[in-house]
């Protein structure tokens, strides 16, 4: 069934009877060409891409829980492509013009605003470090524009400019940047890939692999053992407990980053901002909550929820850049896990296990890659190469040592 | 958080830092034959485990020593906490 304006008027006026479930809800076969493990954006994605542009059967996305119930239904839904690296800026290009064409490409409204984001500046130190950001990205074909202060209290009035510690000395803008209806991503692609073939199976945990003279045969899950020629985990955020069933030993620990949301406000922040002197980022969603976070809690922890004092360091930030944020109440917080990899940077590549394929490591930029990890994922499994976006995202680049290190941590995950 | 400190007793987890699991501790032998091999793996490969973990925690507004902390990943809930000096000599590496 196709979405439009009209259909939404015509069901209106025969009592909203038409409408059918968005996916069907399948019995697993007894093997599949292709299982992809995790029904998460990043799953959902490279499920429809296989099918719709490598034109491949026999899918299969297996999912614990419910699709969309992890860390796409988790995020703060902001995407943007202004990285610095090669390794990593053409990527995230690739994935924002994907966003630009998405809805479109799906016939599902996923809310896509490009309200623009601004990466605020405080010291002369960054104004030359995002200057060279923001020209990094011009080369690479993405959009940035440094902004001066007045063109700042043009849009952002309510800013604490001359705070005396770190005044607010101009912006790196990326206009194209925005936000998207996270949920909306996830029922997007699972539609559009369940109307191609793919079955999407939930509540099927995968339990273990069946792997025999290093190849991986299929996987061993809650509803039996289901065969696969090519079998590929996109779990990011659980990657190593999963991975730890095929014996495998993963660069990544996983960390939990927390969120937060205020209660529904009028229009006051038009874009997305970012805070330059602390870790602090924040939009206004379109129900009219302040939608925040900051720092991750900097261990490990499956736990998906976080502790009292990064909840004071985030709001000390947005105190610090917006003093109004005080006159708002918080309605909910909640946290994520991420992959933190050992660079910050993801992993899309085979595995030593013939048939067994890995995506992961997102770190907290998942949500921004989605589209392009799934059309990258898709295109290793359809033709065992990487695709021309996503060649540095190897396993390998640790032992080889050429690490995508965004920040220049090291191999320190909980600083990333 | 709370960190129950061998000599100073309950402290908070804010007056420490994380660095990782405790197996950092097990630094390989530069002089081996795959000392490559194995610094590739004791820098950048971790069992990241869902349950319980050892961890170093290193008390840097306090009494800066070094912690190995075992803590459950899916509760936060702590259960032991060792002197990080003690458990590198009883593996014969400090003096």
């Amino acid at each position: 069934m196709r979405y439009s304006g009209l259909r939404v008027i015509k069901e209106a006026l025969t009592g909203h009877k038409g409408w059918k479930p968005a996916w069907r809800d399948p019995e697993p076969q007894s093997s599949y060409d292709y299982i992809i493990i995790g029904g998460g954006g990043h799953g959902l994605a490279t499920a429809y891409y296989l099918a719709k542009e490598y034109g491949k059967s026999r899918i299969a996305v297996l999912e614990k829980g419910w699709i969309g119930g992890g860390n796409v239904g988790r995020n703060t839904t902001i995407i943007r492509s202004n990285y610095l690296l090669d390794g990593n800026e053409p990527f995230y290009e690739y994935s924002l013009k994907l966003w630009e064409g998405l809805e479109q490409e799906l016939n599902y409204n996923a809310m896509v605003s490009q309200r623009g984001i601004l990466n605020l500046i405080h010291t002369d130190a960054q104004r030359d470090a995002f200057t060279r950001r923001g020209n990094a990205m011009i080369l690479n074909g993405a959009d940035a524009e440094m902004l001066s202060v007045d063109q700042i209290k043009a849009r952002y009035p309510f800013l604490n400019f001359d705070d005396a510690r770190f005044p607010i000395k101009g912006g790196l803008a990326q206009h194209r940047g925005g936000t998207v209806r996270h949920d909306a991503v996830a029922w997007g692609y699972a539609r559009a890939a369940d109307s191609l073939g793919v079955d999407i199976i939930q509540n099927c945990e995968v339990t273990g692999f069946r792997i025999e003279n290093g190849s991986c045969l299929g996987v061993e899950t809650s509803r039996g053992f289901i065969g696969g020629t090519k079998v590929a985990s996109c779990v990011a955020g659980s990657s190593s407990r999963l991975m730890s069933k095929a014996n495998m030993r993963l660069p990544i620990e996983s960390t939990v980053l927390q969120a937060f949301v205020t209660e529904g406000l009028k229009p006051v922040l038009p874009g997305v901002i970012t805070y330059g002197a602390g870790h602090f980022y924040c939009s206004q969603s379109d129900k009219g909550g302040l939608v925040f976070g900051g720092d991750p809690d900097g261990y490990n922890s499956y736990a998906q929820r976080g502790n009292l004092p990064v909840v004071e360091d985030v709001c000390e930030s947005g105190m610090a850049l917006i003093p109004a944020l005080g006159r708002a109440r918080l309605l909910r917080m909640w946290g994520g896990i991420m992959d933190m990899s050992m660079d910050g940077s993801p992993i899309i590549d085979r595995t030593d296990i013939n048939g067994l394929y890995f995506n992961g490591g997102w770190c907290y930029g998942g949500f921004k890659a989605t589209p392009a990890s799934g059309m990258c994922y898709a295109h290793l499994l359809a033709t065992d190469a990487p695709h021309e976006f996503a060649t540095a995202y190897r396993f390998d680049r640790f032992r080889r040592g050429y690490m995508i290190d965004e920040k220049g941590m090291g191999a320190q995950p909980n600083l990333h | 958080m709370i960190i129950n400190h061998p000599l100073l007793g309950p402290r908070d987890a804010q007056e420490f830092t994380f660095l990782g699991d405790a197996s950092l501790i097990d630094r390989p032998d530069w002089e081996a034959e795959n000392a490559a091999e194995q610094f590739y793996e004791y820098a950048y490969l971790r069992d990241n485990p869902a349950g319980l973990h050892r961890e170093l925690w290193f008390h840097e507004t306090g009494d800066r020593s070094w912690l190995v902390v075992t803590r459950n990943t899916l509760t936060h809930e702590i259960t032991d906490v060792e002197m990080a000096s003690d458990v590198a000599r009883s593996k014969g590496r400090s003096k």
